[in-house]
Order: C-alpha cells, then structure tokens, then sequence
C-alpha cells in the first residue's frame, strides 16, 4: 500500500505522506471511466470507495466461510463468527475502546443515535428535561430527538453558530442548564467545521449530561480516542471509512451500556425467552437483534486494516494537505463570487468543503461538474436546519479521501470554470 | 450519454436568467400554494388567481428559488397557463407530466396511457417541449414538476 515514512526536509518530526498514484490502483473503480474521463471522486463526505481489499475480504468471507453467526457449532459457522468478532476488535482498538463490549454493530450511525435515543433517553429523560444539539448537525442526529421531544415533552435547544461557521459556546453553560445530554457532531458534513469534543464533554459532565458524539465525519479521516474525548457515545458508520454500507456502530462505556433497557427485540439479544418474559444477553450482544450484517463486519475490518495500514496521523495530514490546496485555489481561482460555508483555513476543519456560486443553483453546478466525471454532492447534505440557518436552499460539497490528490482539485477547479461559463448572465 | 445541451436548451436558460411572472397576489381573491423538492432544497411558492364566473386563469405569479430546470420549467408554466380555464390548465399539466414520462392516470389504473395519448393530443406544449431533454436526467425530473405540482396544489384549492 502507498504509505512511506520520509524525513521532513531534515525536520526532527516525521512526516508520513501518501502515495496516491499507488493507492488509486488498489480501488477498482478509478479504472473505470464517465463519460470518457477519469473518474474524479470528490463525494467521500457522502460515502467512500472501497478498496480490492475489502471486496476481496467479502467475498472470500461469503465464499469460504459463511454462516450464520453465534450459532452453529460447526467449523464454518465458528470461521464466521470469529470474523465478525474479529471486526470488533478491530473497531474497538482503532477508537481507543477499554474493551470490545463496548462496540455494539449497528447498520450506521444513523442507527446508533437511534438506539441511544430509544433506549437510554426514553429510560432517563422525562417532561421538562432538555436536549442541547448544534445548528449545524445532520438530521439523524435532530429527528430522533425531536421525536423523542414531541413524545415526552422534552425541550430542544440549539447551539448557534459563529459568523465563521464555528459553534458558539459563549452561551453554553446557560444551554446546558438542566440538560440531560448534548448532542454533537465531532465534524460537520457540510462547513467541515471540527468541534473540539473534549471541552464540550468536561461542559456536558459538569452541568451533569451526557454527551453523544455523532463521529461519522471523523473516525476515518484521523486518530480518535473515545476515552480521551471522555464522550459518553459515539456513533460510526463503516461505508464513510472504506467499508461496506450497512455496518456502523455505538461506542458507549460498558456500565452504560449495562444500565441501558434493550433496543430491538428479537434474536442474539437475549438469553432467555419464556412466556412470561425474557432476559437480555451480555452486552454488546443485548443490542444485536437478529441477524446481523457479517460480512458486512468482515469488509468494515479489512478497511481498518487498510487505513491502518496507511497509517491515521498519515490520512489525516494527507488530507489537511489536499483541502489547504482546495480552499487556496477555489478562493484564487474565484475569488468574491464563490462562497465557501465553512472554515476558509485548513486549521480546525475537515476535507468537506461547501460552496455557492453567486446565481448558479448547486445542482446546476454538479450537473455540468458530471459531465467532466467530477463527482460532488449538491443539496441540503441532509442538515436543513443548518441550510436556513446560512439562508441558502442547497451548497455544492467537495469532500476529499485517501485516494485524491492535487490533479483531482484541478479537476474539480476546470470544471468550475466550464459551470460559471455556461451559466453566465 | 446525454449532452448538457440536452438539458439546457437555450429557451430554458433564457427563462432561467428572466423568469416571467415573478411575484405574489393578494390573498384573497388569489390562492397561495407552495412546492417544495425534499431532494436539493428548491422551493416554489405560486399565486393562482382564477374568475369564478368564466373559469378562467387570470393571474399566476411566483416566488420561491430553485435549479435552473425547476425555475425556467415554473416560468415557462406561468405563462402557458394565463388566459387559459381550469379545464384546459389540468389538461395542460397531465400534457407536461406525460412528457415528463409520468402518466398518473395510468398509475391510478383510469385508463391504459394510449387514451391518454388520444385524449391529450389537442394539447400545445408549444415552448414547454424544450424541456423533455429532462427525461434523459432521471434525478432532475423533480425539478421540472416542481412548479407543476404546486399548480396543481393551487387549482384545488381554488375548486374547493
């Protein structure tokens, strides 16, 4: 794989820097071509590629050793299951976890807000407790506290935004004031805007909250530590990081977990059903309801090894190192006509960055980046809130991964220009 | 593969930098309907103001924000349905979605499409034709419906 340690110009610190060229080779897609050009990927925000790796993973798993899991007795069915278990190792090592109990698999982190939402707040909120989010979070992790807030009379307050594009704290001791948990993205999917988790977790412990930490913008693009963001619950999905869809997951600390009433009932979760009732199983299992994605687990584990291969800190500085060169040339290139929703520096931001045209719709933009094989996103990133709160119906999105390099910027730049020629007034 | 000059036909850019019957009506005598595409944000708010004694479209204006295709696609609709009565508008809008390839009456089992076809065959597009470059792009048939639906939405409420 395409990472090598160099010294920096003779700098004590080492640098590790990608080698894209080689890593493009290992994802199949980037042979193919649209519309008789090189597939120039800038949607990773949205969903990531998947490298041979992981596809051979999967299909070896369904070729060789599958069955269903935690039940046979036979070798197959235990090859199986221990590549599933194997994948939360995995996952639980790469986010600091104390152990692999407290990685429950759900099917993103969708999922995972949702069993947070059914099974730890209905069983610990009542009337008249709040719920604090930010401005800028996606809507899966709005809606299932707005649900819960028409369900039980439970108050949603909002923390603002900074004019550039930061959350804005100054009023967050008031906002956590009777809280009963603060809901946050560790990284916005559509301003890129990085919020420093740990701060916001000390703030949330102190007004006695717990904090749940939607991470699915973070934990593949660099080092996470649940236990130094001292975070009560992360959400992750596996299809952002390499991985296949339909496979994320909850971290929460095993006594939470213990404490917590089952989500989804059926089988896995439980240890013993009678007519009269039923007892859960241990955890993470108690959250497992019937079958569940295992090959799925077993993809989600060979893209960790393929990121862990590269190495966090190395993704994360070759990414800072793309998005520094992409924020420099669409503001060179552009300049007052094109406004980026989000942080304009590296420093403190992922690799999503949102942008308008100043009268072109996004969705007229990406229709003409499409014709150039330039992939983006363009809508409202699934955070309307956020949208009303900028005052803008839909934001084009360029989100950059391991696989992009400064040509595929160039690209998206040409294709820009193309866009504002075509629509010009 | 479809060209993007399949798409945006000249009329439609034209509609797009120039939208006609840009504004609001008094409420009443006119009806205020709004559209709204969950998939890119684009909004359409219409005021439809129909004479009771002729059944006659007398005004249509618009607001709201939007695509190209969603904004050319309601301008051109505000001036195609002016004048006309309410007949020959739900008429003209089962002509437009039919080119748009949907043909709700056939969903709704009402008849087989080709009676559909007979039945609408009087219907002008005229200038609305240069929108049926839209089929080739699945994704943004929304948008060119958009203002259509809202019409619909308008008219009855009108009738109610």
């Amino acid at each position: 794989m395409g990472a090598e340690r160099v010294s920096d110009r003779g700098d004590a610190a080492e640098r590790t820097i990608l080698d894209v060229a080689r890593i493009k080779r290992d994802f199949p897609i980037f042979e193919r071509e649209v519309n008789g050009k090189r597939l120039v990927y800038l949607d990773s925000a949205s969903s990531s590629q998947k490298p041979q790796s992981v596809l051979d993973a999967m299909d070896d798993h369904y070729r060789d050793h599958y069955a269903n899991i935690h039940r046979g007795v036979y070798t197959i069915a235990e090859e199986s299951t221990a590549s599933y278990e194997r994948a939360r190792t995995k996952v639980a090592t790469l986010v600091g976890a104390a152990s692999t109990s407290e990685i429950v698999f759900t099917k993103n982190v969708t999922e995972a807000i949702n069993l947070v939402a059914y099974s730890w707040a209905r069983a610990n909120l009542v009337a008249g407790d709040a719920i604090v989010v930010t401005e800028m979070e996606h809507h899966a992790n709005i809606v299932p506290w707005q649900i819960l807030a028409a369900e039980r009379g439970v108050e949603l307050r909002w923390i603002p935004l900074t004019a550039d594009f930061r959350l804005d704290l100054s009023r967050l001791d008031e906002l956590l004031d009777g809280a009963k948990l603060l809901a946050v993205s560790a990284i916005s999917n559509v301003l890129g805007t990085v919020n420093e988790i740990r701060p916001l977790a000390d703030a949330a412990h102190a007004a006695g909250a717990r904090i749940l930490v939607d991470a699915a913008q973070a934990i593949p693009h660099g080092r996470v530590d649940v236990q130094e963001w001292d975070a009560d619950f992360v959400g992750f999905t596996g299809h952002k990081m390499l991985g296949p869809s339909g496979i994320g997951g909850l971290w929460a600390p095993a006594e939470l977990l213990e404490a917590m009433p089952p989500f989804l009932g059926g089988g896995e979760m439980i240890r013993d059903v009678r007519q009269d009732g039923f007892s859960t199983n241990d955890i993470p299992w108690k959250f497992e309801a019937g079958t569940m994605p295992i090959v799925e687990a077993t993809g989600l584990a060979a893209a960790i090894d393929y990121l862990e291969t590269l190495g966090m800190d190395a993704v994360h500085a070759h990414e800072r190192r793309i998005t520094a060169y992409a924020l420099e040339a669409l503001q060179e290139r552009f300049g007052e006509r094109l406004t980026i929703y989000g942080p304009r520096e590296v420093d403190g931001r992922g690799s999503a960055i949102s942008f308008l045209f100043e009268g072109i719709h996004a969705h007229d933009i990406s229709q003409v980046l499409d014709e150039d094989a330039v992939c983006v996103r363009a809508g409202h990133h699934c955070a309307k809130p956020l949208m009303r709160v900028l005052g803008v119906p839909a934001t084009t999105r360029a989100s950059f991964y391991v696989y992009n390099d400064e040509a595929d910027v160039d690209a998206l730049v040409e294709s820009l220009v193309k866009a504002e020629k075509f629509f010009a007034i | 593969m479809p060209g993007l000059e399949d798409l945006y036909r000249e009329i439609i850019l034209d509609h797009y930098r120039s939208p006609r019957n840009r504004g609001e009506l008094a409420v009443p005598p006119a009806h205020r309907a709004e559209g709204f595409n969950p998939l890119c944000g684009d909004e359409v708010v219409l005021y439809l103001e129909v004479d009771p004694a002729t059944g006659t479209v007398v005004d249509v204006k618009i607001g709201g924000q939007g695509c190209s295709i969603s904004q050319a696609s309601t301008s051109m609709m505000s001036a195609a349905v002016k004048g006309k009565t309410v007949d020959e508008t739900r008429r003209l809008i089962r002509a437009f979605k039919a080119l748009m390839s949907i043909h709700e009456s056939k969903l709704e089992g009402e008849d087989d499409g080709t009676d559909l076809a007979a039945d609408l065959a009087d219907v002008r597009l005229g200038d609305l034709e240069a929108l049926q470059g839209v089929v080739k792009f699945p994704v943004r048939i929304k948008c060119a419906t958009l203002g259509w639906n809202t019409l619909t939405q308008a008219l009855d409420e009108a009738d109610a």
